[in-house]
């Protein structure tokens, strides 16, 4: 973990309600792809936990949803303000346990750390493929640039407006084979996806965190194999040890 | 150069600063930023007989200048921390540190007493009163003077180390608890433990904790806890260590004014990971500024 300043070089719009970020700062501390930074805020007593979409060099891409008062905050920031962040929270991904043809599904805003998850295999020699769920068109992000990844990409609406009408485990279904499955999204899509999934994996869970580094026990679950701290030994949890 | 010693009972510590039980863990977290042995001494998660999940989650809520939890003493018990968690402490921090303890009855006290006082890191024992106790309708023993004095008196008698009890602030009056801790023979009290509080999520029209209330800590509370000090002094001869919402060195000062000993940081360790070390090295510029020498001079200086 690193505490350190980071300076917004870009703060865009994708949807209605999504933004993404780019800052500039050390990202030293960061090493696996599904791992988190956690933001201050002026004015906002707890820091707000969002997870690394993309890291070159220096430069962090995180894409947020606004709900609330944080990330409402945050859409409103601009360029060269700068920012507190905690980095390389978290465990992450763990891509040697992965199989050669991974898939990697995400729900809404559980998609962007999987962009970084499917660059991390890609480089590893994987043929990841993509399932990303919206529930309609006006609300997907990010799907250019997985395809640019040169990977194959299925789209799932729940609206039936794009892509596949139906959900992510919908596109599961006609996304031909894999031997891995990575995922990241809402709990109720997770648990769908750890029933459709066929094969073994790693799915990121939220929890709402008081320090988000493993001091306040404040976002435990129990697992198979004893309590865990989602911010410090998850988000990412092993199929194996999951208990719904 | 100013001098920032303090002494609780005969343990002289560099300074007052001490990370608040529950907000530090046992230091491995922050000993990867900087070395603890700057720190005055430390006091460690609550440790209580058998191992505890706590609450379900979510536990954590935030509010303005501060935050709320309900961990439920989440803590992997008291076999455990003495074979693993304080030696690894012993480890990374050399001086010695406050064995936070808590129990749901008196025996489970005394258990978790006894086997800290064979601890040689640990200096002092600190004893959470704010547990219901599950013998007597779940009421907590910080309530009553008499249940407070009970617990004094019964970790008292299986221990040599100092003991403090901490002090609930969701009590009638505080001061008469202190005063019949005192009296059973606490060594030093700490105060203040967290205030029962709540928050409701506005789209799901329910209480964002799951255990519908929790405890609140961070800034916002600074004025109640520096007022409890205020009054617990004014009827206990024995020292405090104030806490509640301290986030800077002159919050320290104002805690120390008041009538505390030596302070504790808790939240404010999890909103920045650097806040003790901060206030640490802050202190001197703000002694200097207005014009302390030693911080054992200003204790109780406000009354
Ligand atoms: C490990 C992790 C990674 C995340 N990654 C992303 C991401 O990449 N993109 C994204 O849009 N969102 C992400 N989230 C969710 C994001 O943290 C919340 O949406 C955000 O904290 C909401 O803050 P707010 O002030 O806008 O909402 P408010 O509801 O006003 O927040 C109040 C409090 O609740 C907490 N909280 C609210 N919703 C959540 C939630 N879903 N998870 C955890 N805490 C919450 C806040 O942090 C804050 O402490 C992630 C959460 C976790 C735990
Ligand atoms: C997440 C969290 C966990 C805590 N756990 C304990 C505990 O185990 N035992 C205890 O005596 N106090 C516990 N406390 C209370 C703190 O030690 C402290 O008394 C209180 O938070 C007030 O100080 P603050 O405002 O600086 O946080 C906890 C507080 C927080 C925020
Ligand atoms: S949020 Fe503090 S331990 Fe996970």
């Amino acid at each position: 973990m690193k505490k350190s300043i980071f300076t917004i070089e870009n703060n865009e719009r994708l949807t209605n309600d999504v933004y993404r970020i780019m800052l500039s700062g050390d990202t030293s501390a960061i090493s696996a792809a599904g791992q988190f930074v956690n933001i201050e805020l002026d004015g906002l007593y707890l820091r707000r936990p969002i997870s690394v979409c993309d890291l070159e060099g220096t430069m962090l891409t995180l894409i947020y949803k606004v709900v609330g008062r944080g990330t409402e905050k945050m859409s409103l920031l601009t360029k060269g303000k700068k920012l507190d962040l905690l980095t390389g929270l978290g465990n992450g991904y763990d891509t040697s346990k992965s199989g050669d043809n991974p898939v990697i599904i995400g729900g809404g805003v559980g998609v962007p750390p999987l962009y970084m998850l499917a660059k991390k295999l890609i480089s590893a020699g994987k043929k990841p493929k993509a399932i990303l769920g919206f529930n309609t068109k006006s609300e997907i992000f990010l799907e250019d640039e997985f395809s640019a990844l040169g990977i194959d990409v299925y789209v799932a609406s729940a609206d039936g407006s794009y892509g596949i009408k139906g959900y992510v485990t919908d596109a599961l279904r006609e996304c031909g084979a894999y031997d891995y499955t990575f995922s990241c999204g809402p709990e109720p899509m997770l648990k769908a996806v750890y029933n459709a999934a066929e094969t073994d994996g790693q799915y990121s869970f939220e929890e709402r965190m008081g320090c988000g580094f493993g001091a306040c026990m404040g976002c435990t679950c129990e697992t198979k194999y004893g309590f865990k701290r989602i911010c410090k030994d998850g988000p990412v949890l092993e199929r194996g040890e999951i208990i719904w | 150069m100013v001098d920032t010693k303090v002494v609780l009972n005969n343990i002289v510590l560099d300074n007052p600063i001490i990370p608040a039980s529950g907000t530090f863990g046992y230091g491995a977290e922050f000993t990867e930023l900087y070395d603890l042995n700057i720190l005055g001494s430390i006091s460690f998660k609550g440790t209580t007989l058998n191992e505890r999940f706590g609450n379900k989650t979510p536990r954590i809520a935030e509010c303005e200048s501060g935050m709320l939890n309900s961990v439920g003493l989440q803590n992997p018990g008291l076999k455990a921390v003495c074979e693993h968690e304080l030696p690894n402490l012993a480890q990374i921090y050399k001086k010695p540190v406050i064995a936070n303890i808590s129990g749901f009855s008196l025996e489970e006290y005394v258990e978790c007493a006894r086997a800290m006082d064979k601890k040689e890191n640990v200096g002092i024992i600190e004893v959470n009163v704010s547990c219901p106790n599950i013998h007597g309708g779940g009421m907590s023993f910080g309530v009553l003077p008499e249940a407070a004095a009970e617990v004094t008196k019964a970790v008292k008698a299986v221990t040599t180390k100092p003991v403090y009890i901490k002090l609930s602030p969701n009590v009638k009056d505080i001061a008469a608890i202190a005063s019949a801790c005192e009296e059973a023979g606490a060594d030093g009290l700490s105060l203040i433990n967290t205030i029962l509080a709540m928050r409701i999520d506005l789209k799901t029209r329910k209480p964002i904790l799951a255990n519908k209330m929790g405890g609140m800590s961070g800034a916002a509370i600074f004025p109640i806890a520096l007022r409890m000090v205020y009054q617990v002094y004014e009827s206990v001869k024995i020292p405090i260590i104030g806490m509640g919402g301290i986030s800077s060195a002159e919050d320290v000062v104002e805690m120390m004014l008041a009538g505390a000993t030596a302070v504790q940081v808790g939240a404010a360790n999890l909103k920045n990971p650097f806040a003790c070390k901060e206030i640490i090295e802050d202190l001197p510029r703000v002694m200097e500024k207005y014009k302390i020498s030693s911080l054992c001079d200003i204790i109780g200086g406000a009354h």
